[in-house]
């Protein structure tokens, strides 16, 4: 399917690849933003991949809608995208304050919370995209014998590196922030330093799993960067 | 370098410049200022560089005293207050630089949201992924407390003033789409002929809308995209939210379209219970608007007035129309 570009404004613009959170889709969003990268074109100011397409925003007064069409189509047909990024082992406390809805999540699934994080802790993520907050990683892969819908009605505050899945897909929120995904954990880990060179931990192509940990070496790894 | 001591911190008062752009990828908002013709004309009242940082102020405006003079703000939106010098009192209106001495106090009033404060040379802040913008939930910058020290460049020569930018008026235009076609005509139809009023849960990452429900012909959830500040995104309970600068950069509820950049600073001025409504435009009235944006904000540029040192002569030639001094 050739990807369609639909204008978000006068300023910015979507390239849309698909509608499906799917790998082989996500890959050609990213090739295409490595594309950009080298092409650099004039009168485009910035662009974010997500799941199956590339938001791009653009000076209209310099590149107009069309011209900014024919070269997406052009930079489009660039095929490769290498998910060889980093693998993360990244810890995480099911402790009974940080996972307000495990209990439920593994229920839905006819398991006891114990076997839910069993298997959890093997699953291999995906990083598709970040977004939503800053360095918030969408993680892809959540098998369906352990997942559980968005809730019906989103909390107003979950708190910040809260482990949290919903509908195929999981995420720690690197900051607290109202939400509507099911909470079973918390990482001791800081998930975004607006002071470091690369201010998030995860990159899309990265690979994700969890490691249960006991409270003790949470608030262990917790002080080791709060200080 | 000048120096105020913050007396009273306001509310809902952040450091705004234009923006951070670049980091969209990361999931940072872009931030910066909700109208950016009215930080633009506080830096020029103040004689602060174009990009430089203000302080944006929503709710209630904060009372300042100089430590450390010369220096000149400058007033954007509608703000009034009271400065305190050498045991006179003497009030002040807004859309005018104003220049402070040392032992000045200054008490300002917001009488309608946003209002801009701009400071000579503009106001000091870390820099944080490139821009000064205050996003607090990620820890960049937050909010002025009581004591702080405010920082900016000296200041002298006379003060300038200009009449009020206008907020605009009319309906917010908008391009249709990315998700214009999870809607059916007659849906659309209603979104663009109904009066929506503002939600007080409305905030800098939104507008947040109450009218007829707008169905969507397909779920109201997609796989979730790039969004922006103007992008009129519809939930489930077909309320829709504007977001504003604040707003994320993806989301996953159908967007029927998205303000037009010459309407973003309109959005700023719809306060919690007022009415707006909605027109959709094509790429080229949508140029034409950028253009005539422009055009207006030069005119006003060129409008600005030194108002000398002696305000009983301003007065007295009504030079301005007593906009600038009121009573």
């Amino acid at each position: 399917m050739s990807p369609v570009l639909l204008p978000l404004g006068d300023e910015a613009a979507t390239l849309r690849f698909g509608e499906a959170i799917d790998l082989a889709l996500n890959a050609r969003a990213h090739a295409f933003c490595a594309a950009l990268e080298s092409a650099r074109p004039a009168g485009l100011r910035e662009w974010a991949p997500a799941f199956s397409s590339v938001t791009l925003w653009y000076d209209p007064d310099a590149l107009s809608f069309d011209e900014l069409n024919a070269l997406c189509l052009r930079l489009a047909s660039t095929p490769n995208f290498s998910r060889a990024g980093v693998v993360h082992e990244l810890p995480f406390c099911a402790e009974e304050e940080f996972a307000p809805d495990l209990f439920d999540v593994a229920a839905r699934n006819g398991m006891t919370p114990r076997d839910w994080l069993d298997a959890f802790s093997k699953v291999n993520f995906d990083v598709y995209m970040l977004g939503f907050l800053p360095g918030f990683a969408y993680l892809g892969g959540l098998p369906n014998f352990l997942d559980a819908p968005r809730l019906a009605t989103p909390r107003k505050i979950v708190p910040e590196r809260s482990v949290a899945i919903a509908d195929g897909m999981c995420a720690a929120y690197p900051f607290a922030s109202p939400g509507g995904w099911r909470l079973v954990g918390r990482t001791p880990l800081q998930m975004f330093d607006a002071g470091a060179k690369t201010p998030t931990r995860l990159a899309p192509g990265d690979r994700v799993r969890w490691r249960p940990i006991a409270l003790d070496e949470f608030l262990e790894l917790e002080a080791q960067w709060r200080g | 370098m000048a120096r105020l001591i913050v007396e009273h911190p306001g509310l809902g008062v952040s450091i705004q410049d234009s923006g951070r752009t670049g980091y969209r990828k990361l999931g940072v908002p872009v931030s910066g200022a909700l109208d950016q013709r009215f930080r633009l004309a506080a830096n020029l009242l103040a004689g602060a560089p174009e990009q430089a940082a203000v302080l944006e102020i929503l709710l209630a405006a904060p009372v300042f005293r100089v430590e450390q003079g010369p220096l000149r703000l400058g007033l954007a939106g509608a703000i009034s207050g009271v400065l305190f010098r050498e045991g006179d009192e003497k009030k002040v209106e807004s859309w005018r630089g104003l220049l402070l001495h040392e032992g000045d106090r200054l008490a300002l009033k917001l009488l309608r949201a946003p209002g801009y404060i701009g400071f000579s040379g503009g106001l000091d802040a870390s820099v944080r992924l490139g821009s000064r913008s205050t996003y607090a939930r990620a820890g960049l910058g937050g909010a002025l407390a009581v004591r702080d020290l405010l920082t900016c460049a000296s200041a002298q020569g006379e003060d300038i003033a200009a009449p009020p930018l206008c907020a605009g008026e009319g309906p917010l235009r908008f391009i249709p789409g990315p998700q214009v076609d999870h809607f059916s005509p007659e849906t659309f139809e209603a979104f663009t002929t109904a009066r929506w009023t503002a939600r007080p849960e409305s905030d800098r990452m939104g507008l947040r809308l109450v009218g007829p429900r707008l169905a969507c012909r397909k779920s109201a959830n997609i796989v979730s995209d790039g969004v922006t500040p103007g992008a009129i995104q519809v939930p489930g309970d077909g309320q829709p939210i504007v977001l504003r600068a604040d707003g994320q950069t993806s989301g996953g509820y159908a967007k029927i379209g998205c303000i037009i950049s010459a309407d973003l600073d309109r959005l700023a001025h719809v306060l919690p219970g007022e009415e707006v409504r909605f027109r959709a435009v094509d790429a080229t009235e949508a140029a034409r608007a950028r253009a005539e944006r422009r055009d207006g904000f030069e005119k006003w540029r060129q409008a600005l007035v030194p108002i000398g040192f002696d305000e009983k002569k301003l007065w007295s030639e009504n030079l301005i129309g007593g906009a600038i001094f009121g009573e």
